[in-house]
């Protein structure tokens, strides 16, 4: 095409150039243009671009009735724009007045960018479906919650329902299935059972290594899901990837007769199976840690306390917050025997912290408990114990610790024979509220070679209780001011206000107040074990005289002293 | 409440049976106590009335008692053993198959309270939830290996003094980044569990019955990053954490000058009277943190009329506020709680 006339930008149009050349011009444009009459909307033209556009349109029509219903309604209700999807393709068209008499409409093809949009937005929701994927899937170290989270996340995006099946275990499966809407139920399948679904054996050996195509949902067997499920319309059996053996399958489905599983599904479905199942594995690995460290641990821990008839035995142990549960400070109890009717008690405070203080306060609860079999008095069971250690050639570590006989005399008392190796001295609470030392002294154990031990008896009467406790107690730093110790004059105030509370009581109470004087966490180790003659109440007061009760005088006493909460 | 007909042997009078309970354990009278419950259940009241009408309300007339000054702190702690043996007695005598989810039920790190909790404990179990009950004081780390290791469906978390919201907010957290619900209960979150919204709480309840009721229709509610809730602890509440020590050691310098009297004070009454600083101090941080004046002014008011009960002047707790404020006086929002707490003991 040549140019026949000189029309430049802004120059007025005088006398008009032949109506050929503007149609040419027209024609020339890349965007659709529809030339319309104001008076009775006809179409007076139609450029090339429109014409391919909408082959259907054509001088001399009316929009109207024209192919595009939402053009028709935007000229019916008077608006200046609309879009439309006319034989695949997205237009927007816009109009302007072209003086008076005319106007025309301007189209736009926007079906590529209609396209990217979707794309973006279905792009976004995996990516959102992902993070959340690996938000909530790296949550837990818990096995059961890893299989449950990858369940639900599967039905919320990508399935009807969602079956997670782990790897066989003894000739068994565990599973985990939702249907969407439903909660989640759990199970166990038997070997031949997991033949009978298309493809779930090869995904839990882990091969393929990706979802199994083309599974005819007509071969699952009817158990798969729930009956009201109804009829499975599209199948897909994706392996969960472990550390290094398969981490179990997930199974999906969708309902309905056209449902199908796209190429994009199934990518998305094993980049989300990825996820799952490097946590459900990271989970496995937990457990079987966690299961290890348990049954290594159970001979370390505090035990459970016998409770032998006429004594309350009391213990407590508060691990130092960054070590693991176990440490240095420990105590046990050795029932009685055939040959002795005596309880044995013990606490101690092994040097150090950590698993080699642990390993070394497993040995010396071993070595006294083999003592206490022999009958050894307490002075002569740290007297073996010493020699122990130092024979067994750790010669930078030893205890300190408290070993003392117990047991049960006439009235309801309790006499105990103490012996102590360079531990605090145990407390003895008196029923007027009196704290005492008990007069023991003796030298570290496993230092050195001679000990010095000096035991000593002491009588307990009714409501009367000893408190042995390790020197994290005392040596607790806190207080209003911060880094001042607990400390014994502390302690025994404490422990005096304590008058006439069961054992338990008494020791939740000083470990309360150690826990408030610290203000967050203890740095050390803290053992207590508490043994008390038990008030004589044993004599239900219900139907007598009211007047035995240790707290008569307490009740009406007057407390001077400011009290803060407790 | 009804009575299924088996002919009880006594008749259900709950004020009546408070009454008798709270004697028991005030008196420490373990067996008696022990036998009164036993005997209610044997006679068919049910294990659930018992623990919330006769336990738990005689405990809650334990804790008006100490406040009134009326017990002593000891006696306090001997009724709640004793109540603690009831409900452990009372629990042994019912069976109840789990037929629900699992729940981890613990007290906040630093929380004493365990009674409500055992309660709720028993409560739920017999509601049909398998239970693993932490009891007091757990600290963060514990729980959150507990749950990765037992997997609940549910943690019910307990704080019942407001000056353990900090930690409950960072045991809230680390449970719901462990994608596990949680549901806070006690007095420290304060009227309708207000602050527990705050803190990231799935659900709160009053009491142990308003939980079992919550927890048994539409849990677990809809996950949300726990990440994105709302921002805590500004510079203010920093501020105030960070110098507690000094904040307490002057207000107790300042205190012995204006009360010369004070330097004839035993080692006790000067840690008593340090204590208190040390929960001015601390209820404000609490405020602070939340942004709940009523957190601080609550405490005030509390803390005047037990104090109030044990003779202690008014005056005391005033200057106790003076002198922390005088310290505070760039901080413009811990200075005006401190001013409404002031406010409040002026009325």
């Amino acid at each position: 095409m040549t140019a026949e006339s000189p029309v430049t930008t802004g120059e007025r149009l005088t006398s008009g150039p032949a109506p050929a050349l503007l149609r040419a011009a027209l024609d020339a444009a890349s965007e659709a243009v529809l030339l319309c009459d104001s008076a009775d909307d006809t179409i007076l033209m139609v450029n090339a671009a429109a014409q391919a556009l909408v082959p259907a349109f054509a001088a001399g029509g009316s929009p109207f009735d024209g192919p595009l219903p939402g053009l028709a309604g935007a000229l019916a209700a008077g608006d200046d724009s609309f879009t439309d999807v006319h034989a695949g393709r997205h237009l927007q068209g816009q109009r302007r007045a072209l003086g008076a008499d005319h106007y025309g409409w301007y189209l736009r093809d926007r079906t590529d960018e209609v396209a990217r949009a979707d794309a973006l937005r279905a792009e976004r929701a995996r990516t959102a479906f992902l993070a959340e994927a690996g938000r909530r899937l790296s949550s837990s170290l818990h096995q059961g919650r890893c299989q449950r989270i990858t369940a639900e996340l599967a039905v919320a995006h990508l399935a009807d329902a969602a079956m997670v099946v782990l790897p066989m275990n003894r000739r068994q499966a565990q599973w985990v299935r939702l249907v969407a809407g439903g909660s989640p139920e759990e199970g166990t399948l038997r070997e031949q059972s997991l033949n009978q679904v298309p493809g779930l054996i090869e995904a839990l050996g882990g091969f393929p290594p990706i979802p199994s195509k083309w599974l005819d949902p007509a071969q699952a067997p009817e158990w798969l899901f729930p009956a009201n499920f109804g009829p499975i319309g599209a199948l897909l059996v994706t392996p969960l990837p472990g550390n290094a053996e398969p981490a179990g399958a997930l199974i999906l489905a969708r309902r309905g007769d056209n449902a199908q599983f796209g190429p994009e599904d199934e990518i998305l479905a094993r980049i989300f199976a990825a996820r799952a199942g490097a946590a459900i594995s990271a989970a496995l690995l937990y457990r079987e840690q966690v299961d290890t460290t348990a049954v290594l641990q159970a001979d370390l821990l505090p035990p459970d306390l016998i409770q032998p008839d006429g004594i309350e035995l009391v213990g407590s142990y508060q691990a130092a917050r960054e070590a693991m549960r176990i440490g240095g400070d420990f105590y046990d109890v050795f029932g009685p025997t055939d040959n002795s009717p005596d309880t044995v008690i013990a606490l101690g405070d092994v040097c150090g912290k950590g698993p080699e203080a642990a390993v070394l306060t497993g040995k010396v609860r071993q070595t006294l408990r083999a003592l206490r079999l022999v009958d050894a008095p307490p002075e002569e069971m740290l007297r073996v114990l010493n020699k122990a250690l130092l024979d067994s050639g750790r010669q930078h570590r030893f205890v300190t610790l408290v070993v003392g006989s117990v047991n049960r005399v006439e009235h309801g008392r309790v006499q105990l024979r103490l012996a102590t190796g360079g531990h605090p001295a145990p407390l003895v609470l008196r029923a007027d509220g009196r704290v005492e030392e008990v007069p023991v002294s003796g030298t570290l154990i496993g230092a050195v070679a001679r000990t010095v031990v000096n035991p000593a008896d002491i009588e307990l009467a009714p409501g009367e209780l000893c408190l042995l406790y390790s020197d994290g107690l005392t040596e607790a730093r806190g207080g209003p001011a911060d880094g001042e110790q607990f400390g014994e004059a502390r302690l025994h105030d404490a422990l005096a206000e304590c008058r006439g509370l069961p054992a338990v009581a008494t020791v939740e109470r000083i470990r309360q107040l150690v826990s408030d004087w610290v203000h967050g966490g203890v740095r050390d180790d803290i053992a207590m074990l508490a043994v008390r003659a038990p008030a004589r109440t044993q004599l239900s007061l219900r139907n007598g005289s009211r007047n035995a009760s240790p707290f008569a005088i307490d009740a009406r006493r007057t407390e001077r002293r400011v009290r803060a909460r407790s | 409440m009804s009575v299924p007909s088996a002919a009880p042997r006594r008749s259900y009078d709950t004020d009546g049976l408070v009454d008798e309970f709270l004697q028991l354990v005030g008196d420490g009278d373990e067996y008696g106590a022990v036998e009164l419950i036993t005997e209610l259940h044997d006679s068919g009241v049910p294990a659930e009335r018992l623990m919330i009408d006769v336990i738990g309300g005689a405990q809650t007339r334990v804790g008006e008692l100490w406040a009134a000054n009326e017990w002593s702190v000891a006696r306090e702690h001997a009724a709640t053993a004793i109540s603690e043996r009831a409900l452990a007695a009372l629990a042994l005598r019912t069976n109840v198959k789990p037929t629900r989810g699992r729940v981890t039920i613990a007290c906040v790190d630093g929380e004493w309270h365990a009674l409500p909790t055992r309660m709720l404990a028993e409560m739920l179990r017999l509601d049909g939830w398998r239970v693993d009950f932490l009891g007091a004081n757990v600290p963060g780390p514990h729980l959150i290996s507990h749950l990765h290791q037992t997997g609940p469906d549910v943690v019910a978390l307990s704080c019942m003094i407001a000056t353990r919201l900090p930690r409950a907010h960072a045991a809230i957290t680390a449970c719901r980044t462990a994608g596990i619900p949680v549901i806070a209960g006690g007095r420290g979150f304060g009227p309708g569990g207000r602050y527990a919204q705050h803190l990231g709480a799935d659900a709160w309840a009053a009491g142990a019955e308003e939980a079992v009721r919550r927890l048994a229709h539409n849990w677990p509610p809809h996950n949300q990053d726990p990440q994105l809730s709302a921002f805590l602890g500004d510079e203010e509440y920093t501020y105030v954490v960070r110098h507690r020590p000094e904040l307490i050691n002057t207000a107790m310098r300042q205190l012995t000058e204006a009360y010369p009297a004070m330097r004839e004070y035993s080692q006790r009454q000067l840690d008593s009277t340090a204590e208190d600083m040390a929960h001015i101090v601390d209820f404000l941080a609490a405020a602070l943190y939340v942004s709940e004046t009523a957190i601080f002014t609550d405490f005030v008011a509390w803390t005047n009329e037990v104090l109030q009960a044990r003779g202690v002047p008014a005056v005391a707790l005033r200057v106790g506020l003076e002198t922390v404020q005088a310290q505070l006086r760039d901080y413009p929002t811990a200075a005006a709680m401190l001013t409404a707490g002031m406010r409040l003991l002026n009325q």
